[in-house]
């Protein structure tokens, strides 16, 4: 077996009294494609700046492509791409200067920058645009045009920070499809993302971060098996009447009942017997007179995984207070 | 995972950090710099009306009440080398701002994750300056002949003089350079420049004779790097003062600076994260 493509371990990241990755553990196999999955101030962009050798780590080790972070970073940057979470591209400059200049300045040379600039301007259809500046690009352009700059020279082992956050749901599937074709040239990939529904689609593992820590890893099926069977989802259609639905549903199933506020939404993991407890579930609220707009027996989602784990939705802020109070201080930057 | 198992991995193709890559990155840089001021004149613009609003000022509104009483030639002779210094230390201002932009706006990140030389976003930042400084200056020199300014001395001393110039601004644009880094903000970067910026300008001999000025001004108008560099340059086109000290103080500063602030912005951007 050879060398996995990444690998991370007791890595620590400190900013000051924040533990932006508090060791951390990972391993990716060699052309696969890994999800890193957490919400805001899980310490997943940290992360991929150490391992794009764009920080230092505190403490711990990582190893890319079978270089040191650290100590081959040099070396390291010529074989890894990267698209940060916020498009980095030169807006006065075409879409095709954008990704001659990469090319150039990775040393491929100025003909084969000029021959791979057009390969991917057609990939990612931009080759219309490519000779307008980048600033009349729209954000999906801009994500495009990124994510192929960091293709220009072939690496082995590519990085993208949240590659779909602000684009429309046509854009993402774009992107999906474009990541996808990357994993069948054999680039490693390593994503992070805030969407459970986009590490389910394009990952072969997945960790699960949080407060800097791992705090699951698997296949996406392994995670799902997590929750343990099926999950039971009720839309409760008066929202007054959603404290009565939880009491009523509580104990029903295998673990505690979560309620989302807005959405009116309670789901409840209810292990392998689902269908009996279905029958149960619309019996209890009929007597309780609640009524319900929506009501399902689904196979769990990442969602419910992450529910189960931390007991909070990926969405919701973390509990961890410091975290969050961090956040709010960090310098912020325009997103494109 | 055992030792054994670990494939040596494939040898880069290319090899990087030689001598001929880092010439090629900086250029590299430097163009992608340079198309910034050629897509967006008003750049460029700006930053050429406002010397030769300068001029239009001293020459005609205040030049008749300065009073020069050792100047062999008319008062537009003695505004013009204050006036390029004053050009190429505004210019070199822009290295701190275009720093920072590349800094908030993540394509430092790019860089740096590319196997390119480290030095060369900041060499070719602070060279895409100088090429720019140096066409501004060229235009002032053409404005300042329309208003009747007149070199004395010959071409050789005239080039000299312009490269004393251009070398003097590339040594502020690297001090330019640290500031942005340091605060990683386009308008406070922006804002910081004038701060030191103007007692270099306006406590110096660029547009009045020292001993116009009060007393304790006097001592620093005479060393600030401002002076000695405008009255280098009044020697190397006017003839005018004769002696070589300012000369040789004017490279001093020229020196000391890059010595002090190359180190400091290279190391800064280094750890720039
Ligand atoms: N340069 C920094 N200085 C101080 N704190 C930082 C810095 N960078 C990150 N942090 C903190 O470290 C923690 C992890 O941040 P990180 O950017 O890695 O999170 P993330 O998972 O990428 O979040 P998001 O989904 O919002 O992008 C956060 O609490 C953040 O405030
Ligand atoms: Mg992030």
């Amino acid at each position: 077996m050879a060398e996995p493509a990444i690998i991370v371990h007791g890595l620590k990241k400190y900013f000051g009294e924040v533990r932006a990755l508090d060791g951390v553990d990972i391993e990716v196999t060699r052309g696969t494609v890994f999800g890193l999955l957490g919400p805001n101030g899980a310490g997943k962009t940290t992360m991929v700046r150490i391992l794009a050798t764009l920080l230092p780590p505190d403490d711990g080790e990582a190893r890319v492509a079978g270089y040191d972070v650290v100590k081959e970073a040099a070396t390291l940057r010529s074989v890894i791409g990267l698209t940060g979470q916020y498009a980095a591209v030169d807006e006065h400059l075409t879409g095709r200067e954008n990704l001659e200049l990469v090319g150039v300045l990775n040393h491929i040379g100025k003909p084969e920058s000029r021959k791979r600039a057009v390969e991917l301007l057609e990939r990612f259809d931009l080759i219309e645009a490519a000779d307008r500046q980048a600033k009349t690009y729209s954000g999906g352009m801009r994500r495009r045009l990124d994510l192929a700059a960091s293709l220009v020279a072939n690496p082995q082992v590519l990085f993208l920070d949240e590659p779909t956050t602000g684009l429309d749901p046509r854009g993402r599937m774009q992107l999906w499809g474009i990541i996808r074709e990357l994993v069948q040239e054999e680039t490693t990939l390593l994503l992070t993302t805030q969407y459970l529904e986009e590490a389910d689609v394009l990952s072969d593992r997945i960790a699960v971060i949080d407060g800097g820590h791992v705090i699951a890893e698997g296949t996406p099926d392994e995670l799902k098996s997590r929750v343990g069977g099926e999950v039971i989802e009720v839309v409760v259609a008066d929202p007054s009447q959603l404290e009565v639905a939880v009491a009523q549903l509580s104990g029903l199933g295998t673990g505690a009942p979560h309620v989302d506020e807005i959405t009116r939404r309670i789901t409840v993991p209810v292990g392998e017997h689902g269908g009996h407890v279905l029958a149960e579930t619309v019996r209890r609220l009929d007597q309780a007179g609640v009524e319900f707009t929506d009501l399902a027996l689904r196979r769990p989602t990442l969602d419910d995984v992450f529910m189960t784990l931390t007991g909070h939705a990926a969405e919701e802020a973390p509990a961890n207070g410091q975290a969050a109070a961090a956040r709010g201080g960090r310098r912020g930057r325009g997103r494109a | 995972m055992s030792a054994i198992d670990v494939e040596a991995p494939a040898p880069p193709v290319v090899h990087h950090g030689t001598v001929a890559n880092t010439v090629s990155d900086i250029l590299a840089v430097t163009k992608r710099n340079l198309i910034r001021y050629v897509r967006v004149p008003s750049l460029l613009v700006f930053s050429t009306i406002q010397p030769v609003m300068f001029v239009l000022l001293f020459r005609y509104v205040f030049g008749n009440a300065i009073r020069l009483p050792f100047f062999p030639y008319p008062y537009v002779d003695y505004l013009m080398p204050g006036i390029f210094i004053q050009t190429v230390i505004f210019g070199s201002t822009q290295t701190g701002v275009g720093l920072a932009e590349d800094l908030t706006k993540g394509m430092v990140d790019r860089f740096r994750s590319l196997p390119m030389a480290r030095s060369a976003v900041l060499a070719g930042r602070t060279l895409s300056d100088t090429v720019r400084n140096a066409f501004v200056v060229l235009l002032m020199t053409i404005v300042g002949y329309l208003v009747g300014f007149r070199i004395h001395t010959s071409i050789v001393p005239a080039v000299a003089g312009v490269v004393l110039a251009l070398a003097f601004g590339l040594a502020f644009s690297w001090i330019s350079a640290w500031i942005g880094l340091a605060v990683r903000d386009v308008e406070s970067t922006q804002a910081a420049s004038f701060v030191w910026i103007f007692p270099l300008v306006f406590a110096s001999t660029a547009f009045v004779s020292a001993s116009s000025l009060p007393g304790w001004l006097q001592a620093w108008a005479k060393i600030n790097p401002v002076s000695v560099t405008v009255d280098s340059l009044r020697a190397l086109l006017e003839g005018w003062p004769s002696q070589a000290y300012h000369l040789w103080a004017s490279i001093g500063w020229v020196v000391g600076i890059l010595v002090v602030f190359v180190p400091l912005s290279v190391n800064k951007y280094r750890r720039s994260v």
